[in-house]
């Protein structure tokens, strides 16, 4: 899309919950002090731009307790993307996009199958990445064969995205390798370059008993410390969750196939039941409005009842 | 005579030294009991046996094996984990500080059930 119209982004937004940060109403002039103070004065500023994140689509699920719509929430979420007044600029999609199985053939089936129902989409560039789910069987194998690399970066109107691996390594690690790429990649980038990382697993440790931690995410923070705008979108555990560390926001998302509880909230880690009176409860997807100057970005949950 | 009086003083020293080490070497087994062993076993996607109860202080070696595939042994609260492969044995010296019921888990993902092999350490007094 071009330039943000910022009466239809907040009509858009009238389709799910309310923006997480403000939209950058009255943060214009603050905007460009600080892009003075950041170097950006006198230099042309790429147009503020939005994107979608869907995540934890899980395809291949069935559970009929649990989402008994199973095979059509991945299909409906696609519909409530193309239904957008605006289209994004582009989609990601932060892992699971398949649910785990040991068959390697049945793992590729679903891939196939996921593959040709997001094809539907209108928009044009979408970049996916991955879950355990979908990688921590055979190391991405299956994966890569049908979505490309695992970690990767790519720019768009000066917001340079490095997506992370988490995952493929079944112990929960990035490794020695992908953290070396990453600090290299990082010494591309000016101090104050806005950076966004997106990944599956939580870089910090939001409650490792329930798998809800990356183990060196530690030495990953440590990499983006310096870098002033750097924001984490993040998929995993099923809910929104917002935290910081650092100056460094962390920001995960709903699924697409069933909610889980806030961490540790019960003994055991179980997926909510459906609840027939609020049918797609605590699934959802997300509109990300990136303002680039102001290295902020705005948040819009939609779900998928469209009320 | 006086040889003789050597010869029992040698004697009385070597009895005396004998016993005490004798008796040094009873304090210092009857202080470091023996370490009882804890087997567990890993299998997808459950822990055998997945309650274990032990008491405050009371040293403990979890021996650690999978039937089938690699996992992982994680009990956060302790700060213990290791890999568990299969055809070894991993081994880990653990002495209960506090009481309590902890969790353990598989940390490394084995598949479908994986969030669901967990176990439950009880400590007590």
């Amino acid at each position: 899309m071009g330039e943000m119209d910022r009466r239809g982004f907040i009509k858009l937004a009238g389709l799910g919950g309310g923006i997480v940060f403000a939209s950058s109403l009255g943060l214009n002039t603050l905007g460009s002090v600080l892009d003075y103070a950041n170097g950006y004065a006198g230099k042309k500023v790429e147009k503020d731009f939005y994107f979608v994140q869907l995540s934890d689509t899980h395809w291949g699920f069935s559970g009929p307790k649990v989402n008994p719509d199973a095979e059509g929430t991945l299909k409906k979420a696609v519909q409530v993307v193309n239904s957008l007044e605006e289209q994004p600029d582009f989609i990601v999609f932060t892992g699971d996009l398949t649910h785990t199985t040991d068959d390697v053939q049945v793992r590729k089936d679903r891939m196939a199958q996921f593959k040709d129902i997001v094809g539907r989409l209108k928009v044009p560039t979408v970049h996916f990445m991955a879950g355990e789910h979908d990688a921590s069987l055979d190391r991405g194998d299956a994966y890569q064969q049908f979505f490309g690399k695992l970690n990767y970066t790519f720019d768009h109107k000066d917001v340079h995205f490095i997506v992370l691996d988490n995952v493929s390594d079944p112990g929960a690690i990035v490794g020695d390798s992908q953290l070396n790429w990453l600090k290299a990649d990082l010494k591309q980038q000016k101090p104050d370059a806005r950076i966004v990382v997106l990944t599956h697993r939580p870089l910090f440790d939001l409650y490792p008993d329930w798998d809800w931690a990356t183990k060196d995410g530690a030495a990953v923070i440590d990499a983006l410390m310096p870098h002033t705008n750097v924001t984490v979108f993040y998929g995993h555990i099923h809910q929104e969750h917002h935290q910081m560390t650092g100056h460094i926001a962390h920001h995960s998302a709903k699924s697409l196939m069933f909610p889980l509880p806030a961490p540790g909230s019960v003994p055991k880690k179980a997926a909510i039941p459906w609840d027939a009176s609020a049918p797609y409860k605590g699934l959802g997807l997300r509109n990300i409005e990136a303002q680039v100057r102001q290295a902020k970005y705005g948040i819009t949950e939609l779900n998928l009842s469209g009320g | 005579m006086h040889r003789k009086k050597r010869v029992l003083i040698a004697g009385a020293l070597f009895i005396t030294a004998t016993i005490v080490s004798g008796l040094a070497f009873y304090v210092r087994a009857d202080a470091l009991p023996a370490e009882r062993e804890i087997h567990i076993t890993a299998k997808k996607f459950e822990f055998t046996p997945d309650t274990i109860t032990l008491k405050k202080g009371e040293p403990v070696v979890l021996v650690l094996s999978s039937q089938d595939r690699k996992h992982g042994f994680h009990l956060r609260e302790f700060g213990i984990r290791a890999d568990v492969n299969p055809g070894e044995t991993a081994r880990i010296q653990f002495t209960p500080n506090k009481t309590g019921k902890f969790i353990f888990s598989c940390d490394v993902f084995c598949g479908e059930g994986h969030e669901d092999m967990t176990g439950t350490m009880v400590v007590t007094e």
